[in-house]
């Protein structure tokens, strides 16, 4: 009646997670009740949870990824004071089958469920509003894409309870994920959370895709878009792309585990290398998805903290669409030692260094930015310089290892895991550290406290240091990933070093929980009236902070590149004073938040191979996207009293400021 | 030439220092693993041809350029410069130029499957990983040893490796780069020690439990020694056979050193069909066996594998 | 309220400055055709792969034959044929017509799945299911999952067909039955590339 699912599936033997539970429940519990308490249910369906605007998804998109941080972060906590004790031989404090969950839970979590939902969400707020368009081209679909998303976050935080999560890696290569070497749950947990989080993000590949070519405003041609657009392009262009190789594979691994396939397992012809070569197809992509739009918000805040236009715009554009493209023909460097011949293995290996050279002139590109501007060291900028120096030396790093020779050395060292720490943290989480704080004013309307910010930030940039650097030593020193103990007591020392920094970082984060309380409790202090709190260039700025649900009751017409600096240096408003008309906008819906649900209770039912239910919940799933396709009710218009009176309550706040 | 005496000087301090930190990276134990050494500190070298000025860069403009210091020249609308442009994309890319030319000639020298240059006839090991411990054969002698691989110093050593269990890698990084063990697969590693002593060998990547102990010791001894060793495997009581070899695939997590003095003949290439045997088709035949590298020495040294097909 | 546009498709593209809703969505529409393909691509690499890895079982030779799957093609072209009548129909605006190919479409379309399940389970029956070795897994993907997508789009066409049934060919059922008309045509040609990889390649 109910598959393998049984009491048994609940930890009670780990004290750790038990306690964990224990802990996230009366969290869980007091948030309930809080909402509950103030009644703010209403409220929080009407015009969140049903919400199709996308900056409203966009927010809640980085409050789930923050959130996951947390989750992941703890998990790095976990591992780095498990290596630091357990160095001379002893056991440490985890148990190993709990460890190497942790360390797969830990990879998964940061790429799937913190990084990528940050992307998207700067990518949701900032895009249309970038662009002078209303709102995304597929507004549902939008909605839709966020909650499975949610689905996803939602079937790795149940395994902690329920279950256990995989053992694999996280990139669960197989045998080893298979059903012979991991016949438990973890796997398919695995496979459900990435399958169904990845068909949402397919689908913000398409509506971004969409966006950007379509419904830019009048006057805004391609080589005249803020060049965080343009990398949202091409991120687009990389998840649409990328994401079928992985929905693919994962299908094949789902096929073995479930109904016997032979794939990519060791008996009656699988193949395991050719998961390999498949997963990491997708794989690379994948982190140019992450660090893309990065790159695009160092670019928009070198420019407008240097009060300076962009270096180099065409030559930036040209070098983001060939990393675009030579992205997809470098996968081989994860696995040269896989023993492909030296002609594959150097072909892959010189790819991969090419790719640095458009990199690198993104990197001259900022400075010269900076070249003989007015630079101004708010805490976006210091995000940006720390991540100046700090990807430079993980970019090096990433030449290195792309050499062969030298990657039979390092390759599954310490060496890569500080080589990749150094990109994604010093690159991409920087990046949405600082697009984070860049934006927040604008999303919400009022600025996050300045002095935490900085503390924040000194904290994340000595923290990483502290923790990484470290791990370089230790990849010369032979010490290899994913060890969960051992006898080598020369290692010990730099374990504990990195011990301090994640300590530091932790430091961090709890400035960056601080400074959200602070800035919420002193939000009416903090209040940006002006819509244009760092005399930005782009027309995000243009609008209200933050903008009316229709973005812009009249669209901008755009000149010139950096549009808004544009129209302040000729005086000219983005607002009309008289002429309001009625605004065509999508309706809120719960049926993206039905359809996901009903996702979600399928997806459980096949982790626990509950068939009746998980039939059901396919069924009612697709039920629900019949229902949606019925409703006719999907629009509306936005009277045009009701604009002119938002629209003058904008005038009247910028009189004030 | 006080370039190059610069240089080396240089190359000279930066081992030594790095050999003295302990790092086994840097203070190789044999031919192959001291040309990848010299490899990486190479590429270092080039990369900081750029990393240095851009890392210094960042600190002089921000400070040179803060808003609080109006002595500096001020240019908003200056956003273009094809001098500017035509340095930051040619020099990075003459750099990769070089370094992609000697990756390829690094990339072909260093390629695991290639025989080593040696006058001294090579010794011949087949190395199965299995969970949680790797097995080392001597087919030519017909000894096999568990977790302890022993091999006469400045002897070039053919490893045919393949993996009765999850996919794994065979790293030795005190002798040369690691090379993945897969089940019904064989790969190739060729690697030499030029130095008496005692190194670590580990498994590389991750396959399970026992993954944290799965380490070999690899010892490099005399001729004399060496022939000591093989003697007293000899004299082990333990003989590896198809019913011992079952007992010795299943799960184990830290397994002592085990010696077995008589090794059933085919039994490597029985356990690498087990699952490659599947793989039969009219079409074409298995040729990871007999794969050769472009290089002319492979053909002047026949294999010396008894029972290769 | 005299300056609202009831039309809101027209009034959609008076504000946004672009083509009607109705162009955006065949042209997402195409976007996502576009990420189906490249799904399709690395199910092809996969039984390109895997082809010979037949583990003494049985290859392509054995068990593919060619009258069964010429038959299959079949239905599914002309399929794509009728299909086509109800898109002309549908610029004539001839609801009836419309219902009346998108019904023969449908059995057409049905008859297809029928013979691949058919087809599916004779060889299960002889032991030669997917789970016998990587090359009948990889055929059976490839196949299996073009299959599925052909049973997605008949559900969805006997979805439409009732929503034009009952409310006639609006624009939003218009634009519904273009991208419907797009994924139909894009399963015939995958079909045609399964048809020449697995089957003509195979028994040659």
């Amino acid at each position: 009646m109910f598959g393998k699912l049984s009491w048994d599936a609940v930890p009670t033997d780990e004290p750790i997670v038990m306690y964990t539970l224990a802990i996230v429940g009366l969290m869980g519990f007091a948030l309930v009740g809080t909402v509950t308490w103030k009644r703010k249910w209403g409220y929080i369906w009407r015009e969140w949870f049903t919400s199709v605007d996308h900056k409203k998804i966009g927010c809640m998109y980085i409050i789930v990824a923050l959130v996951m941080l947390l989750r992941g972060f703890s998990d790095a906590i976990m591992m780095r004071t498990q290596q630091a004790m357990a160095s001379s031989g002893g056991p440490g404090y985890l148990p190993p089958e709990h460890y190497d969950q942790i360390f797969t839970a830990h990879g998964v979590i940061m790429i799937f469920f913190m990084a990528m939902p940050f992307v998207v969400g700067l990518m949701n707020i900032v895009v249309p509003l970038q662009i002078g368009a209303r709102d995304v081209a597929y507004p549902f679909l939008n909605a839709l894409s966020f909650w499975l998303f949610v689905v996803g976050a939602a079937l790795v935080n149940v395994s902690l309870g329920v279950g256990e999560f995989a053992r694999t890696g996280w990139v669960a290569y197989p045998p080893l994920s298979e059903l012979g070497y991991s016949p438990g749950v973890g796997v398919d947990y695995y496979i459900w959370s990435l399958q169904i989080s990845g068909i949402g993000t397919l689908l913000t590949g398409v509506n971004f895709f969409v966006t950007i070519l379509k419904m830019r405003t009048e006057g805004m041609t391609l080589f005249k878009m803020p060049v965080f657009t343009w990398n949202a392009l091409c991120t687009s262009v990389l998840i649409l792309a990328s994401f079928p190789i992985l929905t693919a594979t994962l299908l094949m691994l789902t096929l073995d585990r479930y109904l016997g396939m032979h794939f990519f397992t060791n008996e009656a012809g699988g193949n395991p290398m050719m998961y390999v070569n498949l997963i990491w197809a997708w794989g690379h992509p994948e982190v140019y998805i992450l660090i893309l739009p990065a790159f695009g918000v160092f670019s928009e805040i070198a420019a407008t903290f240097s009060s300076k236009r962009l270096f180099g715009y065409v030559s930036l554009v040209w070098a983001t669409i060939s990393i675009t493209v030579l992205s997809f023909i470098v996968w081989l460097h994860h696995f040269f030692t896989m023993g492909s011949g030296a002609n594959v293995n150097a072909f892959f290996g010189i790819m991969t260094m090419i790719i640095a050279v458009p990199t690198g002139v993104k990197i001259f590109t900022w400075l010269f930015t900076m070249y003989r501007g007015r630079v101004r060291f708010e805490t976006p900028m210091l995000w940006t310089l720390g991540f100046i120096v700090t990807f430079s030396i993980g970019g090096m790093t990433g030449v290195l290892l792309a050499v062969p020779g030298a990657d039979f050395l390092l390759h599954n060292s310490l060496f890569l895991i500080a080589h990749f720490h150094n990109v994604i943290i010093g690159g991409a989480v920087f990046g949405y550290m600082a697009g984070l704080t860049y934006w927040f004013p604008k999303a919400f309307g009022f600025r996050l406290n300045d002095r935490l910010g900085r503390i924040a930030f000194w904290c994340w940039l000595v923290g990483f240091y502290f923790a990484f650097m470290p791990s370089y030593v230790l990849g010369f020193m032979g010490m290899t990933r994913r060890l969960n103990h051992f006898d080598n007591p020369a290692w010990q020392p730099w374990l504990l070093l990195e011990l301090v920094g994640v300590g530091i970082i932790l430091c961090g984060v709890a400035c960056q929980a601080m400074q959200l309380f602070v800035s919420i409790r002193n939000r009416v202090k903090y209040r940006d009236l002006t819509g244009d709190p760092w005399d930005g260039r782009t027309l995000e700025w243009a609008t209200a902070s933050p903008p009316p649900l229709y973005n812009f009751a009249e669209q901008p017409k755009v000149n010139d590149l950096d549009a808004y600096w544009g129209m302040k240096e000729r005086g000219v408003s983005t607002l009309s004073h008289t002429d309001y008309r009625a605004i065509h906008m999508p309706r809120n819906t719960s049926a993206g938040l039905v359809i996901s649900v009903f996702a979600l209770v399928c997806s459980f039912a096949l982790v626990w191979h509950i068939w009746w239910l998980a039939v059901f919940g396919l069924v009612a799933s697709v039920v629900a996207m019949v229902v949606r396709s019925y409703d006719e009710d999907i629009d509306y218009f936005v009277p045009a009293q009701e604009v002119a009176r938002i629209e003058k309550a904008r005038l009247k706040d910028l009189a004030e400021a | 030439m006080k370039r190059t005496i610069g240089y080396s000087l240089i190359y000279l301090a930066t081992s030594v220092l790095l050999a003295g930190c302990n790092l086994v990276v840097f203070n190789p134990k044999g031919d192959v693993a001291r040309d990848e050494r010299d490899l990486i500190i190479l590429a270092t070298g080039l990369m900081m041809l750029v990393v240095i000025p851009v890392i210094v860069m960042t600190f002089v403009f921000a400070y040179r350029y803060r808003a609080t210091n109006k002595k500096a020249r001020y240019s908003p609308r200056w956003a273009s410069s094809h001098k500017i442009e035509a340095v930051v994309w040619g020099v990075p890319f003459l750099i990769i130029c070089v370094l992609g030319w000697v990756t390829w000639e690094t990339t072909h020298a260093l390629d695991p499957y290639r025989p080593l240059n040696s006058d001294t006839p090579p010794i011949n090991v087949q190395v199965v990983a299995t969970d949680w411990k790797w097995l080392f054969i001597y087919p030519d002698l017909g000894i096999a040893s568990v977790n302890e691989l022993a091999m006469p110093v400045n002897t070039p050593v053919n490893f045919t490796i393949t993996s009765d269990a999850a996919m794994t890698s065979f790293f030795i990084p005190a002798l040369g780069g690691q090379i993945y063990a897969m089940a019904g697969m064989q790969t190739k590693l060729h690697l030499i020690a030029n130095q008496i002593g005692q190194y670590r060998g580990i498994a590389a990547n991750y396959n399970g439990r026992g993954f944290s102990d799965m380490h070999f010791s690899t010892r490099v001894l005399s001729a004399a020694d060496y022939e000591t060793w093989v003697n007293k495997v000899k004299s082990a009581p333990s003989q590896l056979d198809q019913a011992s070899y079952i007992e010795l695939a299943k799960p184990s997590v830290a397994h002592k050193i085990t010696y077995y003095s008589a090794v059933q003949e085919r039994l490597f290439l029985d356990i690498v069909e087990k699952y490659e045997g599947m793989n039969e088709s009219p079409r074409k035949k298995d040729t990871q066996v007999q794969r050769n590298s472009h290089d002319e020495r492979a053909t002047q040294q026949p294999s010396l594998l008894a029972e290769e097909r | 309220m005299s300056n609202i546009v009831m039309d809101k498709d027209i009034a959609h593209s008076h504000e946004q400055g672009h083509e009607d809703a109705g162009s955006m969505r065949i042209f997402g529409f195409w976007i996502y055709l576009m990420t189906d393909c490249i799904l399709f691509a690395t199910l092809f690499a996969g039984y390109a792969v895997l082809r010979d890895s037949v583990a003494g079982g049985p290859s392509t030779v054995d068990i593919f034959e060619l009258p069964y799957v010429l038959a299959e093609t079949a239905l599914l072209l002309v399929s794509s044929i009728t299909y086509g009548y109800a898109m002309l129909a549908t610029n004539r605006n001839h609801t009836s017509h419309v219902l009346r190919w998108l019904a023969v479409t449908f059995v057409l379309g049905c008859g297809f799945i029928a013979m691949e399940i058919n087809e599916f389970h004779h060889l299960i029956d002889e032991g030669y299911g997917p789970d016998r070795s990587g090359f009948l897994t990889a055929f059976f993907t490839l196949v299996g999952t073009h299959g599925a997508h052909v049973l997605s789009g008949l559900v969805w066409m006997a979805v439409l067909m009732a929503q034009v049934r009952s409310r006639g060919l609006t624009n939003t059922n218009t634009t519904r039955l273009s991208c419907l008309s797009l994924f139909w045509h894009f399963l015939d040609v995958v079909w045609i590339c399964v048809f020449t990889v697995v089957y003509l390649l195979g028994v040659v």
